[in-house]
C-alpha cells in the first residue's frame, strides 16, 4: 500500500545515489517539485530516464545530479535547446553526461515491455537510422511466424518512477487524466515509485479517460499542489508557456542558471508537509 | 498584401493538406502550417500530435505538442505507447508533417547532432522524438524547413529519420511501410523526389526567387525540374488567416519560428 508522506520523505525513502530514475509526464504533469527535491537532497550519479528531458532534466543535469541520460527528445518544446543538457554533452559541465538515445516509439515500447515483465518489446522502427548503431538495446529480431525482420528494444526497468498526478485518495490510490503519456507504464516498470499530487481527496469520482493506479502498485504519495509548474495539471493549472520561453535565457548562462537554482530550489523548502497532506 | 518568405513557406505547406486527411504533426513550422490548413481550406483535417491527442482543434497555436488546448479539443486522447503502436505504426495516418535541422539529397533527416563525431558533436540537437517512426510509417511525408547550404547537405551527418536512404530501393530493403518524403517545402520554394533516382529536385520557386538563389542555398548540385513552376503567392485570405492564427498564439514571435530555432537556430 502507498504511504502518504511529505515530498522530502518520499524522495529520501525512494531514491539513492546511483539509482536509475524515470521522471515521466509527457508535456503535461511533469513532476517538477519532485525534481527540485532531488536537487535539494543533493543526489548524485543518477541515471535519468525520460522521453522528453524538458526543463526538469535541464535543471537536474545542470545541478550535477546525473551521470547518464536515457531519452528520446532533449529540447525545450517550441522554444529551442536545453542549454544545461548541451553544456554537459558538449563540454562536460558540471560533470560529463553519458547519453543513450532512442526514438519516442522506442522509449514507449521499452517502458511497456518493463511494465509487462518482458525482456524486450517488438516494433517497427530504427531501421536505416544512425540511432540503431549508436544505441545499446536495439536489435533486429525475426518473427517466428512470418519470418519478417522487426526491431527489438530492451525493456526499461528503472529503480524508481516519479510522476505527478491530479489526485490521490487517503488510501493512496492515484488518479490522473488529460494527456496521460507513459506514466502508467513507467510506474509499473519500476521497482519503486513516488507520486506527487495536486490534492488528496476522500473519494476519486470518475473522470473521462482517467488512469487509476491502485494504492498497492504505488510506493509513496506526497501532496505537492502546483508541483508540475511550469508544466501543468489539467483541471488545476495551465502550462506556463512564458516560463518555458524565459528558461532559454536563464539556462544559457552558467552563472545565471546557478543563481536561479539557488533562489528557486535550494532556498525554497519542499512544498508540503505530511501533516498538511493528512 | 505584402508577405514574408516564412509566410509563403507556411502557406505553401498548408496547401498540400486536403480536407479529411489525417496528419501527424510535428511542433513549430509544421504545426503552424497544419493549423492554417484546418483554418482555411481543410476544416476537416484531422490533427494528430505525439502526445496522444487525436483530432485536436486548437483555436490558438500550441507552443508544445502537449499544450492543454490540444487535449481539451481532441476527439480522443490516448497514451503515448498507444499513439505510436496502434495509430502510427500500422500505417493509418496519411501524412507526416516534419521539421528538420538538416535534410540531404535523398530526403533523410538529421535532428540529432552536427559536426564532430556522435560522442563529441560540434552541435548537439534535441534528437529523434517521434520523427523516425513518423517518417517510416505515414503514407507520405512533408518536410518543412528554411533553406541554407548548412541545412541542405549532400549527406546528413546523422540519419535520425530515413527518407530514401541511399537512394532507389532503400525503403523497400529496410521494410519501411510508408512512401517516404513527398516534398520538402522551404522559404525559397519546393523540392520533390525524382521518382526514378529519389533525389530531391527543385520543382517550384516562390515569386521573385531565382534558380541560382535556390542553388546557393543548397549544399549539393541541385537539379531543376523541366516543369519548374512558380508557386502562386499567398492570397489575402490565406495571409489574414495565418496572421490571425499567430496573433491568437500567446507566443507568436517564438512559436512562429520554433521549428527553426529549435533546430537550425542551433547551428548558426
Amino acid at each position: 500500500m502507498a504511504e502518504i508522506v511529505s515530498l522530502a520523505e518520499a524522495v529520501a525513502a525512494a531514491i539513492g545515489d546511483g539509482d536509475t530514475v524515470a521522471m515521466e509526464g509527457f508535456t503535461h504533469l511533469i513532476p517538477h517539485a519532485a525534481g527540485h527535491e532531488v536537487i535539494r537532497q543533493g543526489l548524485r550519479d543518477l541515471t535519468l530516464v525520460r522521453m522528453t528531458p524538458d526543463i526538469i532534466y535541464d535543471q537536474l543535469i545542470g545541478a550535477g545530479c546525473a551521470r547518464k541520460l536515457v531519452f528520446s527528445w532533449a529540447g525545450n518544446p517550441g522554444v529551442g535547446s536545453l542549454h544545461r543538457f548541451r553544456d554537459a554533452v558538449e563540454h562536460g559541465w558540471p560533470v560529463p553526461l553519458e547519453i543513450e538515445e532512442h526514438s519516442h516509439a522506442g522509449m514507449a515500447n521499452r517502458y511497456a515491455a518493463g511494465a509487462a515483465g518482458l525482456p524486450f518489446a517488438v516494433m517497427r522502427g530504427y531501421r536505416g537510422t544512425s540511432l540503431a548503431s549508436q544505441t545499446a538495446g536495439v536489435a533486429e529480431v525475426t518473427c517466428p511466424f512470418t519470418g519478417e525482420v522487426l526491431t527489438a528494444v530492451s525493456a526499461l526497468r528503472p529503480d524508481v518512477a516519479v510522476i505527478h498526478a491530479q489526485r490521490a485518495d487517503r488510501a493512496g490510490n492515484v488518479q490522473f487524466w488529460g494527456i496521460t503519456g507513459v506514466q502508467k507504464e513507467a510506474v509499473l516498470a519500476s521497482a519503486r515509485s513516488v507520486v506527487t499530487v495536486e490534492e488528496i481527496v476522500d473519494e476519486l469520482d470518475p473522470r473521462p479517460n482517467a488512469v487509476v493506479l491502485p494504492s498497492w502498485v504505488v510506493g509513496w504519495v506526497a501532496l505537492a499542489p502546483g508541483g508540475a509548474h511550469p508544466s501543468y495539471a489539467l483541471g488545476y493549472s495551465a502550462r506556463d508557456n512564458d516560463f518555458y520561453v524565459a528558461w532559454d535565457a536563464i539556462s544559457r548562462d552558467r552563472d545565471r542558471f546557478a543563481a536561479w537554482l539557488d533562489e528557486h530550489v535550494y532556498r525554497r523548502p519542499a512544498l508540503a508537509s505530511a501533516e498538511e497532506a493528512r | 498584401m505584402s508577405y514574408t518568405s516564412d509566410e509563403m513557406m507556411t502557406v505553401t505547406a498548408a496547401r498540400t493538406l486536403r480536407n479529411g486527411m489525417t496528419c501527424f504533426v510535428g511542433i513549430g513550422l509544421p504545426s503552424e502550417a497544419a493549423n492554417l490548413a484546418r483554418r482555411t481550406h481543410a476544416p476537416g483535417l484531422v490533427l494528430i500530435y505525439e502526445s496522444g491527442t487525436i483530432g485536436a482543434k486548437p483555436s490558438a497555436l500550441p507552443l508544445s505538442i502537449g499544450d492543454g488546448i490540444l487535449a481539451e479539443t481532441a476527439d480522443c486522447v490516448v497514451s503515448v505507447p498507444e499513439i505510436f503502436n496502434y495509430w502510427l505504426q500500422p500505417g493509418r495516418i496519411d501524412v507526416g508533417f516534419l521539421g528538420a535541422a538538416q535534410v540531404d539529397r535523398f530526403g533523410n533527416i538529421n535532428t540529432t547532432a552536427i559536426g564532430g563525431d556522435y560522442g563529441a558533436p560540434r552541435v548537439r540537437l534535441p534528437g529523434a522524438g517521434g520523427a523516425p517512426e513518423i517518417a517510416a510509417a505515414c503514407r507520405e511525408v512533408t518536410i518543412v524547413l528554411r533553406q541554407s547550404p548548412r541545412s541542405f547537405v549532400g549527406r546528413v551527418d546523422f540519419v535520425t529519420s530515413v527518407g530514401f536512404g541511399d537512394g532507389p530501393g532503400s525503403r523497400e530493403r529496410l521494410g519501411l511501410t510508408g512512401h517516404g518524403p513527398r516534398r520538402v517545402i522551404t522559404d525559397l520554394g519546393v523540392l520533390e523526389p525524382d521518382p526514378r533516382t529519389c533525389e530531391l529536385v527543385l520543382t517550384g520557386v516562390y515569386p521573385g526567387v531565382t534558380v541560382p538563389q535556390v542553388r546557393e542555398g543548397t549544399g549539393w548540385d541541385l537539379r531543376v525540374s523541366a516543369g519548374l513552376a512558380t508557386v502562386p503567392p499567398p492570397t489575402d485570405a490565406e495571409l489574414a488567416a495565418l496572421r490571425e492564427l499567430r496573433a491568437a498564439g500567446q507566443h507568436h514571435p517564438r512559436s512562429a519560428t520554433a521549428g527553426s530555432s529549435q533546430m537550425t537556430g542551433a547551428i548558426r
